[in-house]
């Protein structure tokens, strides 16, 4: 966890004062909505089909157990008892009232928690691995440099409006947990061939209506230029990124139009100029800021003691948890475990008041009170001593959340949808719920292997399926639901954009439909290892498309 | 953003003026008698564009109760009764088209 200190405080507690007046002042008539919206949308306010929603900013995705308690708080006391882990690793509340906004995040203040840079066209919520500081395949913890990110972009006087959303994420593992591709800046800490550790940049990386995955423009960066160089990317997007066309304005756009070269190149010429000035980082602040991150005390312990032995040995339904749901940590002796928020039949990354609380208490109990918010919209204990294992799987699976289901087919990534957002075009949740019954056989799933299936109810792809392995969108045709399946993308390291199977179907047909594709790979594939998306890359499209529209 | 105001509005079928009530972001609808309900069944119904717009432009006039006032299409039951137009609306009358978690 990092820890606040009393600047960080002030100034939330600063926000919360300035927004209510400003709240005030709408409720009241003294501010039109054209004016107070561009203010609501620095405070994380949305107005969606039938509520205000608050995102709130989960920066990192780390949550300490008193601030999920709060999230609880919020939910029960602001919100009809529940909320929704988004893909971006926040919090959002889709029931929360304009009237009680104010208070409600005076609440979250006391617990360092605040709705900044969760909207508007401003730098979001600075993105990272959600197993970081603990990932057994991580060079050090990026959060440390997305902390540097979040001190740096917080009320950044030039970057609060942009000509749109700004995403950036940071990776500092082997395998990208984070979609760092997919990010308007994709940072990836790793060491060189001379054995310094510094940051691949890619910039231009996104999805909605134009999607691309990102480009690097500078293969190795060292860290002490990691703010000037950041600075100039911004200022290089500030300026020539186009504010007449919102479909145009994000960063890709502008990478696309004039290339990732010409785009280096005026990154460098901007650097150049601010490289050696105030944003060179010192290591003594750097090292700061890493001071100011606690980790639990960690026990001596070795690797599979004799009580998870006995465990996996006695309960075939822990094993079956076990070997999907909890993972490698880099200390002997403990685990990371994932808690899936995608029970059959449930809205994917929806967590009850109930259960928010039973998790805090559960991170207390094992988990040096820690708990992270991974961008598949699942949650994470970080910290697990591997003799605790079983006592704890019996306290998530007597509150739904020991599904082992992560990574699999029913692990499905969904936006919330035409059931509450003003933008979409078409329902994401049925689709998802559907489809989680229809692969509620773990047997299959587990054969079926690593498989994601990605919803978006409109092309602003919030539910990312440009890169799922099937990846589902939700159009409008004549005024009825109809969704496109796209096939063969991914997010992580190979990041893939899918390529669309052919025409849109009516709702009806969708959960037959990807039954069918998935029923094929089964079929085509090499051998059971062979990943979904290489299937489709190597034997292309064409059996699915006839599988899929053959029979209709 | 053009204004709905300055928009051609073309109607096909019946509509009513909707919004979001400003204080909680509850769906609303304007009535004949020029204030906003949630009844949807005592929305005003007009069935040709200068009604519409006439409705629209009251509507939107009154910024300190309700929030982006648009007109959404509606059908009349052979009763009379006035039901959504579209799936959409029908959500923003019913709530999501599932039970939700925390009920």
């Amino acid at each position: 966890m990092y820890r606040y200190d009393e600047f960080d405080q002030q100034l939330i507690d600063e926000r919360v004062a300035e927004f209510r007046d400003q709240v005030r002042r709408r409720l009241s008539g003294e501010l039109t909505e054209d004016e107070f919206k561009l203010l609501r949308l620095l405070n994380g306010v949305y107005l969606q089909l039938h509520a205000y929603m608050l995102r709130i900013a989960i920066p990192y995705g780390t949550l300490s157990s008193e601030q999920l308690r709060m999230l609880a708080h919020v939910a029960r006391r602001y919100d009809k008892n529940y909320g929704h882990f988004t893909t971006r690793q926040n919090i959002q509340f889709n029931w929360i009232k304009l009237e009680e906004i104010p208070d409600t995040i005076a609440d979250l203040a006391g617990a360092h928690l605040h709705a900044m840079q969760t909207s508007g066209n401003s730098i979001r919520n600075i993105t990272t691995d959600h197993w970081a500081g603990v990932a057994p395949d991580e060079i050090e913890d990026p959060r440390i440099w997305a902390e540097i990110l979040r001190q740096w972009s917080t009320l950044h006087p030039e970057f609060t409006f942009l000509p749109r959303k700004f995403k950036i994420a940071i990776t500092a593992a082997k395998h990208d947990r984070a979609a760092v591709k997919i990010h308007d800046i994709g940072l990836r800490l790793y060491r060189n061939g001379a054995g310094e550790v510094g940051f691949e940049v890619m910039v231009g990386g996104g999805l909605g209506r134009t999607p691309f995955v990102g480009k690097t423009i500078r293969p190795f960066l060292p860290k002490r230029d990691f703010l000037s160089y950041l600075e100039a990317i911004l200022r290089v997007y500030n300026q020539f990124g186009r504010r007449d066309n919102i479909y145009k304005a994000r960063i890709k756009i502008l990478v696309h139009e004039i290339g990732a070269e010409s785009f280096a190149k005026e990154v460098e010429a901007e650097w150049q100029s601010i490289k050696d000035g105030a944003l060179a980082l010192d290591p003594a602040v750097v090292e700061e800021i890493k001071s100011r991150f606690r980790y639990p005390v960690y026990e001596s312990l070795v690797d599979e003691p004799a009580e998870l032995k006995a465990a996996l040995k006695a309960e075939p339904r822990f094993k079956a948890w076990f070997n999907n749901s909890v993972s490698r940590h880099k200390r002997p002796g403990y685990a990371i475990v994932t808690l899936s928020l995608k029970p059959a039949g449930a809205p994917p990354g929806d967590c009850t008041a109930e259960q928010m609380d039973a998790i805090a208490d559960l991170a207390d109990r094992y988990s040096g009170s820690e708990i992270r918010v991974g961008h598949d919209q699942n949650l994470v204990l970080p910290h697990v001593r591997q003799r605790d294992l079983a006592a704890l799987w019996r306290a998530l699976d007597a509150i739904g959340l020991a599904t082992p289901n992560v990574g699999l087919v029913s692990d499905i990534i969904a936006c919330p949808g035409l059931d509450y957002c003003a933008l979409a075009n078409a329902r994401s949740i049925p689709v998802a719920q559907e489809l989680t019954k229809r692969f509620r056989d773990l047997g299959l799933a587990a054969d079926l292997g690593y498989l994601h299936i990605n919803i978006s109810g409109c092309i602003n792809a919030c539910g990312h399926h440009h890169v799922g392995d099937i990846g589902i969108l939700g159009v409008e045709k004549n005024g009825e639901e109809y969704y496109q399946l796209s096939l063969g993308g991914r997010a992580d390291e190979h990041a893939e954009l899918g390529a669309l199977l052919g025409p849109a179907m009516p709702y009806a047909e969708v959960a037959d439909s990807v039954e069918d594709v998935v029923a094929a790979y089964l079929e085509l594939r090499e051998r059971p290892a062979e990943l979904f998306a290489e299937t489709v890359k190597r034997i292309g499209l064409e059996p699915f498309k006839e599988r899929v529209y053959a029979a209709r | 953003m053009t204004s709905p105001l300055q928009q051609k509005l073309k109607v096909h079928g019946p509509v009513v003026i909707t919004a979001n009530r400003l204080g909680d972001g509850a769906v609303v609808y304007w009535t004949a008698a020029g204030a906003w309900t949630t009844d949807i069944a005592a929305a005003a119904v007009a069935t040709a564009s200068a009604r519409a717009k006439q409705l629209l432009a009251a509507a939107t006039a009154d910024f300190v109760h309700a929030v982006d006032p648009y007109v959404a299409p509606v059908e009349l039951s052979p009763d009379r009764r006035v039901l959504p137009g579209n799936l959409r609306e029908q959500i923003r009358v019913s709530g999501p088209t599932f039970s939700l978690p925390g009920a």
